[in-house]
């Protein structure tokens, strides 16, 4: 999302609506009247879909197969060169490591932000006082602007003056140049998308364990089971369904992830935190000499990913009957 | 459950929320620290010699920013509203042929990559020379939200009775007239909560407001901060107090209007 979104997790309320169309479809009554009316209404969204999600996709397209310069991209006129700018950009010395460091940061975002909001989910699943309160705060990180959560980590991870290498100085810890060493960039910019990504793993757990019906912990508690017995026998699994929607919702909208990167470090130092998100904009806009060919292409490698997860979660989805 | 077990808990609840929410303090913090303060090793924990120059800064180079990114989010607003809601009432109610393709494909739609649509944006908007405009870019910061509001009201107003609309059709109420009269005077919730976020989305907005409108003069809050970053790293209570600024949305959503995003997406889950 948009960006943000926005931004990684901005598919938690995205992923709600989803649910209704389980529903059989009924034919309204009514004869060929209703029929126009119901064209008539759906009219201004397909022309908006049309002019501004088909046409822009296929500019983009037609962008990654043509041999663009400044000057032909304002004139129109470049020539078709098929799938060179695929075949420069797979030769490119930054491809592998912008998909190594895609495939990571998706994994470790994933990992933790669903370790750490399940705990949470559990945590506050227990209705103790302030309970729903204290959750809803959780949301604020899911909230804000994905350019002031970034500008605040990265003056957190400074490193002489950030908070977090003080903390570790408490510890004993030697301060570590998180923003600015190519071997912690990748780091940083991991914590800050989970902490952004804890949310949205938080409330769709959590409402994954609402529809756990409570007699069956008691049931469970009269057989003596432990607090740990419970989570993994029970809960992990009869909770498998909404896990695997969490999970499959979170890879999508993590591939996509460009904001806190490319505010935090640029992809930086010498491309050691660029993923496929980030490259594609560094040569689109990142330079004074755009490369949109190139640029174009590496973000429809990028579609091609998002949309392939993206039908597997559909399809998930789907077949649990909207149970998400 | 025991009294006593749920206070403790509520211990480690309120523990955990402060280092959840730890980031956010901070920010407001650096916001109230002197420039002289900034780079102290440690970090003083609380802004003892605080100081408003942060947002006196920010009133002297950023309202104009400010002002962008509201009429940006307004505009996205009532340009999604003006798309999403006769959509969701002709899916939810009328049911064209195709009318779950369509779900569909909206469904996959909100899973593009911002980056893609931001290129293709770029290069229809110069041949157009609406680069920096605010039309072209609320047009584009609502490709976020139209997506998600035509769901959410579909959701809404399947859940509506159908005695409703069929009283209203007995009466003699053509399609629109029970749209405007009858369906959307009910769905003023999930109106609310497609506003709401229509708003967030846009002014947030980071990669439509820095490929089209980051040259000219119509840049929105977003990008003000961004410059800040770039162009002059020391003042960071400057930058910080510009971020609580721009949060202010985030927290008006959170404590007013709670209750609609709740009544949004329970409708879109229950009403089956």
């Amino acid at each position: 999302m948009a960006s943000s979104t926005h931004t990684a997790s901005r598919g938690l309320a995205a992923q709600e609506p989803a649910r209704p169309r389980a529903r059989p479809s009924r034919r309204p009554a009514g004869g060929g009247t209703g029929r126009w009316a119901a064209w008539a209404f759906l009219l201004p969204l397909l022309a908006y879909l049309l002019a501004f999600y088909a046409y822009p996709l296929y500019r983009n397209l037609d962008l990654s197969l043509r041999d663009y310069t400044v000057r032909s991209f304002v004139q129109g006129d470049a020539p078709f060169i098929g799938l060179a700018n695929y075949r420069e950009v797979a030769d490119n010395p930054t491809f592998v490591p912008a998909l190594t460091h895609t495939v990571v940061f998706t994994t470790a975002s994933l990992v933790l932000q669903f370790g750490i909001g399940m705990a949470l989910a559990v945590f506050f699943h227990q209705h103790f006082r302030l309970s729903a309160t204290l959750r809803a705060l959780f949301l604020v990180p899911w909230l804000l602007p994905l350019i002031v959560s970034a500008s605040t980590w990265s003056w957190m991870l400074n490193s002489e003056a950030g908070v977090v290498n003080t903390f570790l100085g408490v510890l004993g810890i030697d301060p570590v140049n998180w923003l600015t060493s190519p071997d912690w960039s990748l780091a940083s910019v991991i914590i800050a998308n989970v902490w952004i990504g804890i949310p949205f793993n938080l409330v769709l757990l959590y409402s994954g364990l609402q529809g756990i019906p409570q007699q069956i912990y008691e049931a469970a508690a009269l057989d003596g089971t432990t607090g740990w017995q419970r989570f993994w026998r029970l809960t992990f699994p009869l909770l498998r369904p909404v896990s695997a929607i969490t999970l499959l919702l979170g890879l999508v909208y993590t591939l996509k992830v460009f904001d806190i990167i490319w505010i935090m470090t640029k992809g930086g130092p010498a491309d050691s935190s660029t993923t496929l998100a980030t490259w594609s904009y560094q040569l689109g806009f990142g330079s004074l000499l755009p490369q949109f060919g190139p640029g174009a292409a590496v973000g429809n490698l990028l579609i091609v990913a998002a949309l392939a997860f993206g039908l597997v979660y559909i399809r998930v989805q789907r077949r649990q009957g909207g149970t998400a | 459950m025991k009294r006593a077990t749920t206070w403790w808990k509520t211990g480690i609840g309120l523990v955990l929320t402060a280092l959840m929410l730890f980031p956010v303090y901070w920010m407001v913090n650096v916001s109230f620290t002197r420039d002289e303060d900034m780079r102290k090793t440690p970090p003083d924990l609380f802004p003892f010699h605080g100081t408003v120059e942060g947002y006196r800064a920010v009133v002297d180079q950023q309202l104009p920013h400010l002002g962008t990114s509201l009429l940006v989010g307004f505009g996205t607003v009532a340009l999604t509203l003006l798309i999403a809601a006769p959509a969701g009432y002709s899916l939810a109610k009328l049911r064209p042929a195709g009318g779950r393709l369509l779900s569909f494909v909206l469904l996959v739609a909100q899973m593009i990559p911002g980056i893609i649509m931001a290129m293709g944006f770029y290069a229809i908007y110069l041949n157009l020379g609406v680069l920096n405009t605010l039309p072209g870019l609320i047009v584009a910061d609502a490709t976020i939200a139209v997506p998600f509001g035509v769901l959410i009201f579909q959701a809404f107003m399947s859940g509506i009775p159908e005695e409703i609309t069929q009283a209203a059709t007995v009466d003699g109420a053509g399609p629109l007239r029970t749209f405007w009269s009858v369906i959307l005077p009910v769905s003023r919730n999930a109106g609310i909560t497609v506003a709401l976020f229509a708003f967030l989305w846009a002014w947030s907005d980071f990669i439509f407001a820095s490929t089209l409108n980051g040259g000219g003069t119509l840049r929105p809050i977003t990008l003000g901060i961004y410059n800040y970053i770039g162009n002059n790293n020391q003042q960071w209570n400057a930058i910080m107090a510009t971020a609580v600024v721009a949060s202010i949305p985030a927290a008006v959503l959170l404590v007013v209007a709670q209750r609609y995003i709740a009544a949004g997406v329970t409708t879109g889950a229950v009403k089956d």
